[in-house]
């Protein structure tokens, strides 16, 4: 009985611990002209990674702030170092449009800037 | 008979309207082919024409973007009129909108500096608003080829996407 006990504690301590410490790699695939999904949910320390698997150079930039190239038939990632919700677009075919909504990681201030 | 009354009608249409009169004789696959790339040859030889003329970093971008992109989709259409078997084919549309680019060139040719820079920009508005317009109202309805139609539709977002840009960096030179 006793050892059952410890056992879930010690699982469910190591889950609370886990989770928010936890940063993920989350893929944004581009492909003739669409960013997909278009919309994603993410948390500060994550990752996001643009698969650019068109002919075409493109660019994940939102405005005032992180502006990152992909060239064609390459990835490129960014960290995301601050909460919120950004928009971002394509400076190169502005009608390419997708939405990150970050959260804050329990602990973290959320206040960097990438 | 039909055929000859079908182009003597779209020559009027484009004496008329521009290259991309409504009312034209539907295309063929083949004349579709051909006026698509031509339109990408076009944007690219007004793209070496800024290339070489403009001082301006926003208008060189631009214009590097256009030349790359237009070579790069082209090639895709290349290598898809190859596998289809299709041979590209010269036509009324394709030549007439070869004469108005090749005619704007001549008159951009006369400007410099930041008269030219907002020339070029606003050219590039007019003709992308143009070819989508065709691409959304003659050439992919016409289109019988399903790998032809699906990559006119992914030159309709392009070209979409070309006129905003254009939009955004002529809003600069206002």
């Amino acid at each position: 009985m006793l050892p059952g006990r410890y056992f879930w504690t010690a699982l469910v301590m190591f889950g609370m611990n886990a989770v928010p410490a936890h940063a993920e790699t989350i893929r944004v695939t581009i492909d003739k002209l669409v960013f997909s999904p278009a919309e994603i949910n993410a948390k500060v320390g994550d990752t996001i990674e643009w698969v650019n698997q068109d002919v075409l150079a493109h660019t994940a930039t939102v405005r005032g702030d992180w502006d990152v190239t992909i060239p064609a038939g390459a990835t490129a990632p960014v960290d995301l170092k601050k909460a919120g919700s950004v928009e971002y677009y394509c400076r190169y075919h502005p009608n390419m449009k997708g939405r990150i909504a970050i959260a804050p990681v329990s602990g973290s201030s959320g206040g960097g800037r990438h | 008979m039909l055929a000859r009354l079908s182009a003597a009608i779209a020559a009027l249409c484009l004496l008329g309207g521009g290259a991309f009169a409504q009312g034209a004789a539907k295309p063929s696959d083949p004349q579709i082919a051909h006026i698509a790339y031509n339109a990408g040859v076009l944007d690219v030889t007004a793209a070496k024409q800024a290339i070489s003329k403009s001082k301006n970093k926003e208008v060189l971008d631009f214009a590097q973007a256009m030349q790359r992109d237009h070579e790069a989709v082209n090639k895709q259409a290349l290598d898809l009129v190859k596998k289809l078997n299709v041979t590209p084919e010269d036509n009324d549309t394709s030549r007439a909108l070869s004469k108005e680019a090749a005619d704007k060139q001549a008159e951009l040719a006369k400007l410099n500096g930041p008269a030219y820079d907002k020339a070029y920009l606003a050219n590039e508005v007019a003709f992308h608003k143009k070819v989508n317009g065709a691409l959304e109202t003659l050439l992919i309805p016409s289109a019988n080829n399903a790998e032809l139609k699906g990559l006119l539709q992914t030159g309709l977002k392009l070209f979409q996407g070309h006129q905003q840009h254009a939009e955004h960096v002529a809003a600069a030179f206002k």
